[in-house]
């Protein structure tokens, strides 16, 4: 783990892995020094922008040398179920590739608990980890030009739910009918870095 | 109800504020005017708060029905501006009667005006702020022609302000930081200080440069780099080795490496950067491999 610096108001924190960085972002999240004006996690680093004239990249530092990251803390997190209809295009070829039934592509989906790592692609989209092995697969070779919103994917060691209609190259597993983001709700997005998400299949 | 209804959008015309930061964790850019001291500026000579929604005119050509009595004023570079086919000139509040026509002729350098009007633009706020992001799509949709635009309530102009308007240069040197993926490039600093153009596929979501493309250390050739986050200024260098410069409306997290971070102070300037201006980065930084 390291700082990395990135311009005059901002430094990026380079973790060793998915787990240290969810940890990290809790730990700051949590007591949130004054002056952060941004809190960004990515799959490995943790950007934090501070308001200039503040002395939070500092405070930030501070707070995570004394943070135990190999232990996330338990507990403190939201949980949100989301219902799905695992009816997803690629149902067939992920069942496949896992080499087990649809029956049991669904049961592995739904029978373990998320973490919101980090977002990105498109506002609300969330990065989910903790996928079960054998659903952790390659993207499509060629993204499909428009993915339905509420399309459930899974791609490489992650799974995650399409906001609006966009391009995209997961493979779909299924669709839900929640709605990832409304800019005019509050809060707007359903997942935010940290929240725990269980999938519960809808029929 | 005091609106002003749009006549011609001109090529591109946009209501922006400052923009949403604060929810890049979301997945939201912060959008915002990308000049922001030449929309403050605007704010200011028609008495608005800083912070009070206008327009953004890539290129000129917008032309706006004022349905109420209205000041308004026009920053950003030079440019003819008319009511009712008068001079009325930029950099300068100007009243509007009702029924008269306001129209923005094509800046002579430069890229972007900004329209301010009293009491402010005051379509409905998302995510608190009025700004379109061409990323993401949120906030109001690009103007057409027929848009009515309601207006807030106006105060009294503050007095005398500075009035200058900026002259974009053909030629810019762009101070930069380094970034948290300075390693993962040859010389770096030496590279992007030679000279890059800036391209035509460049929009409010990034600046796309063309110039001697930057090389990769041999140790990160092929090196993939997990998704990170990203700021306005942050200098990204896709495989192709050209950098693209992020704007207000850029992604929150990518998968290539910054390079670089330009100085905060220095974005309005690349707000103003037509397709064909030339463009060198400079470093004050002697130690950019660590």
């Amino acid at each position: 783990m390291r700082w990395r610096a990135y311009g005059e108001h901002a430094a990026l924190l380079d973790c060793d892995s998915l787990t240290q960085t969810i940890a990290a972002h809790a730990a700051v999240s949590s007591s949130r020094p004054a002056g952060i004006a941004e809190l960004v996690p990515g799959a490995r680093s943790l950007l934090v922008v501070e308001t200039p004239g503040s002395d939070a990249l500092a405070a930030v530092r501070d707070l995570l040398e004394q943070a135990d990251l190999e232990h996330p803390p338990e507990g403190e997190s939201r949980e949100i179920t989301l219902d799905v209809t695992y009816d997803g295009e690629d149902l067939e070829l992920v069942a496949r590739d896992a080499g087990v039934s649809i029956e049991d592509v669904v049961r592995l989906h739904t029978g373990a608990v998320y973490t919101v790592a980090f977002t990105g692609f498109a506002p609300g989209f969330g990065y989910l980890t903790g996928l079960p092995e054998p659903l952790r697969q390659p993207r499509l070779p060629s993204p499909r030009t428009r993915v339905p919103p509420g399309s459930v994917g899974i791609a490489g060691e992650f799974t995650g739910v399409y906001p609006r209609v966009s391009p995209g190259g997961w493979r779909l597993i299924g669709h839900t009918r929640a709605v990832l983001f409304d800019p005019r709700a509050d809060p707007p997005a359903l997942l935010s870095p940290g929240d725990r998400v269980r999938f519960r299949s809808a029929g | 109800m005091r609106a002003l209804e749009v006549v011609r959008p001109g090529p591109l015309a946009l209501v922006q504020d400052l923009g949403r930061p604060g929810y890049a964790h979301l997945g939201v850019p912060p959008s915002g005017a990308l000049d922001v001291p030449a929309l403050r500026l605007a704010n200011r000579l028609v008495g608005n708060d800083e912070d009070a929604a206008g327009v953004e005119c890539l290129f000129g050509g917008l032309s706006l029905r004022a349905k109420t009595s209205c000041t308004i004023a026009v920053t950003g570079p030079a440019v003819d501006v008319e009511v009712d086919g008068r001079a009325a000139g930029s950099h300068a509040p100007v009243w509007v009667a009702p029924g008269q026509v306001v129209t923005i002729g094509a800046p002579a350098t430069g890229l972007r005006c900004y329209l301010a009007v009293s009491g402010g633009i005051a379509v409905d706020p998302e995510l608190g702020s009025r700004s379109r992001d061409v990323l993401s799509e949120i906030g109001p949709a690009p103007l057409k022609a027929g848009d009515v635009l309601p207006l807030g309530t106006p105060s009294l102009p503050g007095g005398a302000d500075v009035v200058l308007p900026t002259v974009a240069p053909a030629s810019l040197v762009v101070p930069i930081e380094p970034g948290p993926r300075a390693h993962w490039f040859e010389d770096p600093a030496a590279g992007l200080a030679k000279t890059w153009t800036v391209t035509a596929e460049s929009n409010r979501v990034g600046l796309r440069l063309d110039g001697p493309a930057l090389t990769r250390e041999a140790e990160y050739a092929e090196q993939e780099l997990p998704s990170e986050g990203l700021l306005t200024g942050a200098v990204q260098v896709p495989p192709n080795g050209l950098p693209v410069v992020f704007l207000a409306d850029h992604p929150t997290t990518g998968g290539y490496p910054v390079a670089a971070v330009v100085r905060r102070a220095s974005l309005p300037a690349l707000a103003q950067a037509r397709p064909g201006t030339l463009l060198r980065f400079h470093s004050s930084t002697r130690v950019w491999n660590r």
